[in-house]
């Protein structure tokens, strides 16, 4: 799928008339000592995690290979301003408004759900070019992952109440028990609506300036089964990247390094 | 990358050809020229590097944002200048205003943007600051030759030759300024609105401002806070749109309705009925009535008009008959002694580099004949972006201008046949109109609606890229 082949939709009356409130808005950073000119990334978290979730590796170490690195808090995540009425139109605002506000054109990088974001924020954003990490995005697949591995966590949220997502679904048996047990406790929530429509929701416009697009995952990530990244992969015409033995997080997984070294060298190549 | 003191003309070891006659000229290849780095030339710039095309922009000023930069010796906007189009209207739809600037951003910040939309997708490099273009010629096979020089006159001419040229030179910048009997011995100074800057210029004066656009319209405002006296001259009575209705910017609350396709009639009798139970029946202030329906003439959105009138600052005459000595006589026959004139009466689209026919304006009357207002019969690599009066924001208009044009562009290659279909369509829609009616004057000869006109691009470019 490109800019190329679906149709541009021009006409927004509806959103004009009503546009997104505005709310406070978490914004982190790590930035190259040197300016080499590269691209900005800015990591999109999923729902549940806040810009931490970058903070924690990944963005030193995109600093540290001379990329300027930016981590936004969707509203009622993280740092940003609670938002329990959140709607996935509200998170897509979130994402091109932080976008727009970077010195330079960016590579938007999402994270799980937050790489549905992204994809919906491609519509909006010219994007250099955008990076799905393990992503979710929607549909009544998610639901049925998210039950065979986890259904306590996920019956409530069927209904309103929180999605909680085990340990077990997000780190490899690798990770240190005490501290993936610190990382499940920093998890928030997302907003109910925002819930609901990540299991349905319009399919997300042709990207604009058709920007080239990485997807990359676990096959044993517990959230998004195998087929599911294929299917993504395809929608953008490639093959996703596999990190097996890492679980869903992999930017807070054990082996954080690879997936953000394959995707820096993606970017350094594009 | 060039700063913004580089003069001249880019890429040393472009091929030379000769014109016809015998001037030396280099040929850009498929590179696509622009010329204006105004909002709608940047537009162009960067949508047509994102579909892939090499871009020289040429801009005369030394900095971006055309009209918006306010220091400009063309710019047509003053101090106290903030938008009438809120900004879900106004900003570009990819690349969005900040959401915590408020709704109706002033000048400044215009400026800003502009600048920073330059700075996010790079665009500075490709763009030649204090360079003029003089002539824009068409050559065989669909090219053009665009000669330019530093601005001013100053150095040597360079033609250069482009697939491709986009006119985004804007049409708020070359005053329209009426005829009027004995103007000459008229010893009061006078102005156009263009040359007013701030309030220190009417401070403390007897002032005439006549237009009731809305720069006439601020500039009255202006006066009534400012100057001693303030008499606003309209040749017929508005509708003056508050820029809030039922809590929110006007235009959001009329694209609501729109969104749900309210038709017309209805909307008018919603907008009457608004204004009626709040600002009331406006010839009560001696302000004439509309001779027109609501949204027969582009909106005027200012919500302090009234305010001032209502406070007696702002004393309402009809049309300007003619100038003496030191008075200036009404068509009402009363007589007023203003010190200052400001003439807020308009602007004209200029085009003084190119032959006014090209563009189907063979009376060179300023009025060319286009397809949606961009696209000339006959010429299918020129276009026209920006020039639009819409009846909201016209950033927008401007950034899907040049998105069409930048696929007409690239199927001009890839599916010739697609491309000659909208050759056809451009020969046989020139002249289009996409406004319901509107009063007939110079200025509502670009006047579009904007959400006809955007339907029409959609309709365009859904034709443009079908299977
Ligand atoms: C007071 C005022 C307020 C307005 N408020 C609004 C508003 O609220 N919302 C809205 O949407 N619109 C508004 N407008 C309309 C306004 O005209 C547009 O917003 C906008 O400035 C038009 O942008 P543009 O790029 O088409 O033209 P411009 O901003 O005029 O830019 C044209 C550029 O081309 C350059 N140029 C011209 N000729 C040449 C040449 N021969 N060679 C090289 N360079 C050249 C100029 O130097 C300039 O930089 C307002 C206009 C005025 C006068
Ligand atoms: N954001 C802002 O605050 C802002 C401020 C100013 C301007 N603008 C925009 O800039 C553009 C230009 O606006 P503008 O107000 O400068 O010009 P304009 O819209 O063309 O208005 C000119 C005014 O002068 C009158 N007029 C023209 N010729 C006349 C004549 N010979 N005798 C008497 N009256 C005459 C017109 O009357 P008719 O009704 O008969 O045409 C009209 O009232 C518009 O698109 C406007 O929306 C925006």
């Amino acid at each position: 799928m490109s800019a190329r082949t679906g149709r541009v939709r021009i006409l927004r009356g509806r959103e004009w008339a009503r546009p997104v409130r505005p709310a406070r808005r978490e914004l982190v950073s790590a930035l190259p000592e040197l300016e080499e000119g590269r691209p900005p990334l800015l990591f999109v978290p999923g729902f549940g995690h806040g810009a931490w979730a970058f903070a924690e590796h990944w963005l030193g170490h995109t600093a540290g290979r001379g990329f300027p690195a930016y981590a936004v808090s969707l509203r009622g995540h993280g740092g940003s301003a609670p938002a329990p009425e959140a709607t996935l139109r509200a998170y897509v605002h979130d994402v091109t408004q932080a976008a727009a506000s970077l010195p330079r054109q960016a590579v938007l990088v999402g994270h799980g759900a937050g790489a549905l974001v992204v994809a919906h924020a491609l519509a909006r954003y010219p994007a250099r070019a955008a990076v799905l990490v393990a992503p979710v995005l929607g549909g009544w697949g998610t639901l049925g992952a998210a039950l065979r591995h986890n259904p306590a966590g996920t019956v409530p949220a069927v209904f309103g109440g929180p999605l909680r997502l085990t340990r077990r679904q997000l780190f490899s048996p690798d990770l240190p028990d005490p501290q993936a047990r610190q990382y499940v406790a920093r998890l928030g929530r997302a907003g109910r609506r925002a819930q609901w429509q990540l299991l349905a929701h319009r399919a997300p416009e042709p990207a604009v300036g058709a920007p080239p697009v990485l997807v990359l995952g676990s096959p044993d990530d517990r959230v998004v089964p195998p087929a599911a990244l294929t299917r993504a992969a395809r929608r953008y015409g490639s093959a996703p990247l596999l990190f097996p033995g890492m679980g869903h997080d992999l930017m807070l997984d054990a082996r954080w390094p690879e997936p953000i070294d394959a995707i820096l060298d993606w970017l350094a190549k594009a | 990358m060039s700063s913004s003191t580089d003069h001249g003309r880019p890429d040393p070891d472009a091929t030379v050809a000769l014109a016809p006659d015998g001037r030396s000229v280099s040929d850009r290849g498929d590179t696509v020229c622009v010329i204006g780095a105004g909002a709608s030339g940047l537009a162009a710039l960067k949508n047509l590097r994102e579909h892939g095309f090499g871009v020289d922009c040429y801009e005369r000023e030394t900095g971006v944002g055309g009209a918006w930069n306010w220091r400009h010796d063309r710019s047509p906007v003053y101090a106290s200048t903030h938008l009438i189009s809120s900004r879900p209207f106004t900003q570009f739809p990819d690349f969005p205003m900040p959401d915590d600037w408020p709704d109706y951003p002033h000048h400044g910040q215009l400026l800003s943007y502009f600048e920073r939309y330059a700075d996010h997708f790079d665009l500075r490099s490709h763009i030649w600051f204090g360079t003029e273009v003089i002539r824009v010629e068409p050559v065989a096979g669909d090219r053009w030759d665009v000669t330019t020089r530093s601005t001013g006159g100053y150095g040597p001419e360079r033609t250069s030759r482009y697939a491709a040229v986009v006119i985004a030179n804007g049409h708020n910048w070359s005053p329209k300024l009426p005829a009027y009997e004995g103007l000459e011995q008229f010893r009061g100074e006078i102005m156009h609105a263009s040359s007013y800057k701030d309030a220190t210029q009417v401070r403390g004066k007897r002032v005439l401002v006549v237009g009731g656009g809305n720069t006439g319209c601020d500039i009255a405002v202006e006066a009534a806070q400012q100057a001693s006296q303030c008499w606003h001259s309209t040749r017929r009575g508005y509708w003056y749109t508050p820029k809030y209705l039922l809590g929110r910017p006007a235009d959001q609350v009329n694209d609501g309705l729109l969104a749900w396709r309210v038709p017309l009639a209805v909307r008018r009798w919603l907008h009457r009925l608004v204004l009626r139970l709040t600002v009331g029946d406006l010839t009560r202030f001696g302000l004439p009535r509309p001779d027109h329906k609501v949204y027969e003439t582009h909106p005027i959105v200012n919500s302090q008009l009234v305010h001032y009138v209502g406070h007696g600052r702002i004393a309402p005459v009809p049309d300007v008959a003619r100038f003496h000595g030191s008075a200036v006589e009404l068509t009402d026959g009363q007589q007023i002694e203003p010190e200052l004139v400001v003439f807020a009466t308009g602007y004209l689209p200029r085009f003084e580099f190119l032959d006014p026919s090209l563009l189907g304006d063979d009376g060179a009357q300023g009025q060319p004949r286009l397809w949606l207002n961009a696209f000339a019969p006959g010429h299918p690599t020129l276009a026209v972006v920006g020039l639009v009066q819409s009846d909201s924001g016209l950033f927008p208009l401007s950034h899907w201008q040049a998105v069409l044009f930048a696929r007409l562009l690239r199927q001009r290659v890839e599916r010739p046949e697609r491309a000659a279909a909208f050759a056809a369509q451009v020969t046989a829609g020139a002249g289009q109109r996409y406004a319901g009616r509107v009063v007939s004057s110079s200025r509502h000869v670009f006047e579009v609606g904007h959400t006809e006109y955007l339907r029409a691009v959609q309709r365009a470019l859904d034709e443009l890229e079908a299977a």
